[in-house]
């Protein structure tokens, strides 16, 4: 399999990412080693977002235009941002026991409202799964890819509204306001490697989807 | 506007006929719900919590179950002989057919949570007559968004080869914000909380509503074939 | 007085089609069809299956969109709205009826949703005419395919459309039934109705029809007016579309 520049760009830009976290970057005062997973966490959280909101995009754009084109970047763009959603839902926990003693905290908002994002476009690539028909699949797929970025306000603002009405104890947030700016470059540098990785994703993930659509067309012309 | 209201009508009445004969919807929701008030009860220890620290939760989780049960039906009695499609052919306009379902089934709902909310009054020992005002408000507004939602995902389930499984799934993120807003201020009322300490999930609710049976309205011809 | 506005020449066609194309993705159903018809016309349409009588019928039932070309029914350019479905009475091989409800009350739905005002004598009228008026209180779960089938036929006429589009019509039917229907179609046609069946039955397709076409891989192999049609050539052709395809 050909390897593309791109890809080739984002995994040397993700290695580098990582050496300069763990080894260049100073180790957070009250956190320690635990601290790191913000460097996976936080881009991959902001590159999941990413990911469905152009999701959004272009499904609005395809029930306009009808360009199967579009329909393809939005499966990809789906199936890259559940694989990062999964990544935010697998280092949030692991960041919290070490820091907070419970691996699940109902009264982080970004992480629960992540978690529904996750079931939002898990069943997303089930709906696309479950349909025949490429045409209709990219109607059906494009008005949930609208419905459900309208949903994630809305999420977020009841998981928020309730958390604060039910305040819990928080020993200490680790999103800390005001990063040294050793740690805030390397943070930059991870959310622009993390972007990078997901154009790479989804380049190969859409490469993917065109050849198999015209293996698909193939064979209904020789039946 | 006037036409797309009295075909919507139309085919809500038709809908309602059509359960009112059957029954088979109506009657397996009410049962669900009545045994899903009775089975969370035993879910708890009685002695650790009390009614009416359950009953909110109970309620609107029965509630969006429930209501998935007649949302499965609604598209469901279209395809059998592809009625949809005389529908379709027909002067009726794509939304209005779509409002013609979303109010049958918000009246479906609306039966159900008649008999349930009651239900749960005598069942978990509860005084709702001081609060019955703003409890039929968020009832209300809680099944609107419900049903904007449910109807068109009902719409889109029944042409996918995962049929009925797949509406929940689609449906329950959605009913997410739904239910936890209307339990939280069913909990705030039922604890006695002045019904100003509601007004955001209120709030809340209503907002969900007006962006849903906009967004969902306008979705719906687009889950047609054209 | 000169007679000839009555004639069906200068009458203005019901349906009008120029090159018309749909296509699924990257099949084409409809590859660029022409013709017309006009009032108390009747098209027969034969071919084999897949050849895109079903889709023509739909996309000029305003169930589909035209890819390319033009269609028109009734003057009104297709897609049309409300006003062109509404001069279109749709019969397909699903009886589009609610088994839950009686025929009295699935087509008494229909004459309210095509804004028939006082619809009552109407619906009355066109069950009696496919003969169902007696069992019209029964739920249509308990009727036969053929008599679900009659009252399908009277549900698309209680509008009096100008144009039908009937699309193998008389499956399911028994003798009588087809009796009745192609004796309804042929009153519809004296009172100005234009029509257009889709069947494989060549007798019963032909024994109505003005104009007579095959169709193969979205196209008219053969269109012909009334005059030039020949049961026995239209046989040979249609054997042929047939064995072309398979």
């Amino acid at each position: 399999m050909k390897i593309s520049w791109l890809s080739t760009l984002a995994g040397a830009a993700v290695i580098g990412t990582f050496i300069r976290a763990v080894f260049f970057t100073t180790l957070e005062a009250r956190q320690g080693a635990a601290q790191k997973i913000f460097y996976i966490h936080v881009p991959a959280a902001w590159v999941a977002f990413l990911a469905f909101f152009l999701v959004a995009v272009a499904s609005g754009v395809y029930l306009w235009l009808r360009d199967p084109r579009l329909d393809r970047f939005a499966e990809s763009s789906a199936e890259v941002g559940v694989v990062f959603t999964t990544v935010v839902l697998i280092t949030g926990p692991l960041w919290a026991k070490p820091i907070w003693g419970t691996f699940w905290a109902w009264w982080d908002v970004r992480l629960v409202s992540t978690l529904f994002l996750w079931f939002i476009y898990v069943s997303y690539i089930v709906l696309r799964g479950a349909i025949e028909s490429p045409e209709l699949r990219a109607r059906y797929s494009a008005v949930l890819g609208i419905l459900g970025a309208l949903l994630i306000p809305f999420i977020h603002l009841s998981v928020y509204l309730f958390a604060t009405m039910h305040p819990m104890p928080i020993v200490g947030k680790p999103s800390a306001p005001s990063l040294p700016i050793g740690m805030l470059i390397t943070l930059m540098i991870s959310l622009v490697s993390f972007t990078l990785l997901y154009f790479a994703f989804v380049r190969a993930r859409y490469n993917y989807a065109v050849e198999r659509d015209a293996a698909a067309a193939r064979a209904e012309h020789d039946a | 506007m006037a036409d797309i209201l009295s075909a919507a009508w139309l085919i809500a009445r038709k809908d309602l006929s059509i359960e009112f004969r059957t029954r088979s919807a109506f009657f397996s929701a009410v049962v669900f719900a009545l045994l899903g008030l009775v089975i969370f009860y035993y879910a708890w220890d009685p002695t650790a919590v009390t009614a009416t620290d359950l009953a909110p939760g109970v309620l609107w989780v029965i509630f969006t179950f429930s209501g998935l049960l007649g949302l499965h039906r609604s598209f469901g009695v279209e395809t059998a002989d592809h009625a949809i499609d005389g529908l379709l052919a027909s002067p009726a306009s794509r939304e209005a057919i779509f409002l013609g379902k979303a109010i049958a089934n918000l009246i479906f709902v609306g039966a159900v949570q008649a008999i349930a909310i009651p239900a749960l009054a005598l069942f978990y020992n509860l005084r709702l007559g001081a609060v019955a005002g703003p409890l039929i408000a968020i009832a209300i507004l809680a099944a609107i968004g419900l049903v904007a939602v449910g109807t068109l995902f009902s719409a889109m389930a029944v042409n996918t080869r995962l049929a009925e499984l797949l509406l929940p799934m689609l449906a329950l993120p959605f009913f997410v914000p739904i239910v936890i807003a209307a339990a939280q201020a069913t909990a705030k009322l039922l604890s006695g909380r002045p019904v100003i300490e509601v007004g955001a999930w209120l709030k809340l609710l209503l907002a969900f509503d007006i962006v849903f049976v906009a967004a969902c309205t306008l979705a719906y011809p687009f889950t047609v074939e054209d | 007085m000169p007679s000839a506005i009555s004639t069906g020449a200068s009458a203005p066609p019901i349906v009008e089609v120029a090159e018309l194309a749909r296509e699924f993705g990257s099949r084409r159903a409809v590859a660029g069809v022409t013709f017309s018809l006009a009032p108390g016309k009747c098209l027969a349409l034969f071919g084999p299956n897949g050849a895109g009588k079903t889709t023509l019928l739909r996309v000029l039932a305003g169930l589909l969109k035209p890819t390319s070309g033009s269609a028109r029914v009734a003057g009104i350019p297709l897609p049309g709205g409300p006003l062109a479905r509404s001069r279109i009475g749709l019969i397909s091989h699903h009886t589009m009826l609610y088994e839950a409800l009686s025929p009295r009350e699935n087509v008494s739905f229909t004459a309210q949703l095509y804004g028939i005002r006082d619809s009552r004598a109407r619906v009355e009228d066109s069950l009696r005419r496919m003969s169902m008026l007696e069992r019209a209180d029964t739920p249509i779960r308990s009727l036969s395919r053929g008599m679900q089938q009659r009252v399908s036929i009277a549900r698309a006429m209680v509008h009096s459309p100008q144009l039908v589009l009937a699309d193998e019509p008389y499956s399911g039917l028994d003798e009588s039934g087809a009796r009745a229907l192609t004796a309804l179609l042929g009153e519809l046609r004296s009172a100005g109705t234009a029509i257009i069946v889709v069947t494989h039955n060549l007798a019963e397709g032909l024994s109505l029809a003005t104009h007579a076409a095959v169709m193969q891989r979205g196209k008219f192999l053969r269109y012909d007016s009334a005059d030039r049609i020949d049961a026995g050539s239209y046989a040979a052709t249609y054997r042929e579309a047939l064995a072309a395809n398979g």
